[in-house]
């Protein structure tokens, strides 16, 4: 194989693990993954993002960690090797946000430790990252972060537009406004994401019948 | 001190509850309450490792962590770890049939974040070794009750005629949303006078 | 979710790496982790450290007004005596603090307790000479917002505590304050408001008999030379010492 088509082969690939983790793989929406730290972080966009860059952060650091020492890992205690490499990650991270920024550490307080049992990023060592080159595997950890970190922050913004009427801290709607406080306390992080999944199961049931129609269409010869 | 310790168990249980007040377990809590009589068996099973955790945890904090804080998460995530391990063996050993029953659940107690979280509250807010056991034995009840509820929810639901757009995820979602709305009512059970 | 299922309960399926192989992959993962983390907090801990006493400082000169130093102090045998404020003490502590010149102006006394949804944590002031609660700060809570967590938004409720007399105990009244010890509750969040004023009587009853006679604090100055002559260390960090040295 000529090296000019590796390599187009890979670039393709890559940015296809890229973008399923965006849409149609998303962490959140589609597969239901890592939801724990998902509400209680949501309540503000600031929060949100914080947390979508701490997971990154852990995500594609171990991942790209995995993805190295794949074949230097002996199956029978990968699971615990994984643990204690997204446990550092995760401990890293917890410092560094102290540090920098202690204000928003205390908001999301005991959740950027909790990263470390995301079922997400686990999921993706095991999936994923220890079964494919180093490229591929940054590709997938990249676009599974994104698309985590997207979530977090439509839903966050979301809250936090209808909860406190401002996003990232900005007021919005002036003194009248009475914000719909439901919103920002778990049980709106519950609702809210129960809305959004409706939101997204009925767009997949509406391009699935589109889908079918076509299908349908075809088979009778009406359209090529 | 008693007083404490009530209001630590009640305020873990009801009013600050581990699922439905600070979005921990949802895994198993939407993975796995489709069945009443599995739910309550892995809350039982839960509570049990919580209890556990919580003893290791106010070992390690009092002897271990205060001259290596950075080996917190680590530790706590083997320990846990290692417990659910342990508590495999023993059931597959004592009650074959129950470890059957429990199956692919027991293992995922491992990244059930409610057990993590509650060694790190424990640690966070300094609280003593019986002041900790109060505390894993209100959290694990409450849990198992967030889980008994939205099992006995859903097993409903299968009996009714649930919409197509709404199946699924999204209406359990609906409902802890509710049942975590009816939760925050538990809120100022111990008004100050 | 299902993949990691799977693999979590395949495990244990025995081919040719040896047990040492196992083991060494563990121990090497656990030593480079170690080594990892200790480098990492030795970095980050002086600057976490320092944003906590930052953060404390802060909030100790806002509950005592026209205070610009401190010292953490504690009771031993019956007295008033300062420690460090890295130094680790059985006893209760509570903050003096002193204006520039290093004249003593109040006490900043902390305190927590059960609140509408969870634990409230405070700091207070407290002036012995007018027997007066000077100021309030929130440090923690989890009040409902829009209701309860205007115990720290709301201008008009911490308006209570600038002059609050703590002889007889505080008291939360809804309809307006008439006397020098009352505090008007926040209109749909009176648990709340209670809650604040139960820390702030708890406190009072903790400290105030055990605190020193107005006048008889302990001073900047004074300990710094006290613990001198005595070989004690030398002065507190942070605070600059007026007279004398190392």
């Amino acid at each position: 194989m000529a090296q000019g088509d590796s390599q187009h082969v890979d670039a393709a690939r890559i940015s296809q693990e890229f973008i399923k983790g965006i849409w149609r793989e998303n962490p959140v929406f589609v597969m239901v993954l890592g939801m724990c730290p998902m509400m209680a972080v949501t309540n503000s966009a600031i929060n949100a993002v914080a947390m979508g860059g701490a997971t990154a952060f852990v995500l594609i650091g171990s991942s790209l960690l995995v993805s190295l020492l794949r074949h230097h890992i002996p199956k029978q205690v990968r699971i615990s090797t994984y643990i204690i490499i997204i446990a550092t990650f995760v401990t890293v991270a917890d410092f560094s946000l102290k540090a920098m920024a202690p204000t928003i550490h205390k908001e999301l307080g005991a959740f950027i430790s909790l990263i470390v049992v995301n079922c997400l990023i686990l999921g993706r060592q095991e999936a994923f990252a220890s079964r494919h080159p180093t490229r591929l595997a940054l590709a997938d950890a990249l676009g599974m972060a994104i698309g985590f970190a997207l979530a977090l922050l439509c839903l966050g913004a979301t809250r936090e537009i209808l909860g406190s009427g401002s996003i990232f801290g900005a007021p919005l709607f002036g003194e009248h406004y009475e914000p719909w406080v439901i919103m920002i306390l778990p049980p709106g992080g519950f609702l809210m994401l129960g809305v959004i999944l409706l939101v997204f199961n009925w767009l997949g049931q509406r391009s699935a019948a589109r889908r079918q129609a076509r299908e349908a269409l075809r088979a009778e010869g009406v359209i090529r | 001190m008693n007083e404490n310790l009530f209001w630590i168990f009640i305020s873990a249980m009801v009013i600050n509850n581990f699922t439905l007040s600070y979005f921990l377990g949802l895994c198993p809590f939407f993975g796995v309450s489709g069945r009443l009589t599995t739910a309550l068996r892995l809350g039982l099973a839960t509570i049990f490792v919580m209890v556990i955790t919580s003893l290791c945890a106010s070992f390690l904090n009092t002897f271990i962590l205060p001259y290596a804080p950075y080996l917190k998460l680590i530790c706590f995530i083997v320990v846990i770890a290692s417990t659910v391990q342990f508590v495999e063996m023993v059931i597959k050993k004592l009650s074959p049939a129950l470890f059957r029953a429990l199956g692919i659940f027991l293992p995922l107690i491992t990244t059930n974040c409610a057990i993590l979280a509650l060694a790190l509250f424990q640690t966070s807010r300094e609280y003593s070794l019986v002041q900790g056991l109060v505390f894993a034995l209100g959290a694990g009840s409450g849990f198992t009750l967030a889980l008994v509820l939205m099992a006995g929810l859903r097993e409903e639901g299968e009996l009714s005629s649930v919409p197509a757009i709404v199946k699924g995820t999204a209406i359990n979602m609906i409902l802890a949303g509710l049942l975590s709305l009816a939760f925050m009512g538990f809120a100022g059970l111990f008004s100050s006078g | 979710m299902n993949e990691v299922e799977l693999t979590i309960s395949a495990g244990g399926r025995s081919q040719e790496p040896s047990s040492l192989r196992l083991v060494a992959t563990l121990t090497v993962a656990g030593m480079i982790s170690g080594l990892a983390l200790a480098g990492v907090y030795q970095l980050t801990a002086p600057i976490i450290a320092e944003n906590d006493a930052k953060a404390l400082r802060a909030a100790v000169y806002k509950v005592v007004p026209g205070s610009t130093q401190m010292q953490r102090l504690t009771l031993r045998d019956g007295a008033l005596m300062v420690v460090g404020e890295e130094e680790e003490v059985e006893t209760p502590v509570v903050y003096g603090a002193y204006d520039e010149s290093g004249r003593f102006v109040g006490y900043a006394i902390e305190g927590a307790g059960p609140g509408f949804q969870d634990t409230i944590k405070l700091l207070y002031g407290y002036d012995p000479a007018t027997k007066q609660v000077i100021g309030m700060e929130v440090l923690e809570s989890r009040e409902t917002p829009g209701l309860g967590d205007k115990i720290f938004k709301d201008a008009a409720f911490r308006a209570n505590f600038t002059a609050l007399a703590a002889d007889p105990a505080i008291v939360v009244v809804k309809d307006g304050k008439d006397r020098a010890n009352e505090v008007d509750a926040i209109t749909g969040a009176t648990i709340s408001s209670k809650a604040v004023v139960k820390i702030i009587n708890a406190g009072n009853e903790a400290w105030l008999e055990t605190l020193p006679e107005p006048g008889d604090e302990p001073g900047l100055e004074e300990k710094a030379e006290e613990r001198e002559t005595a070989g004690g260390a030398p002065g507190i960090p942070g605070i600059p010492l007026k007279e004398g040295d190392r």
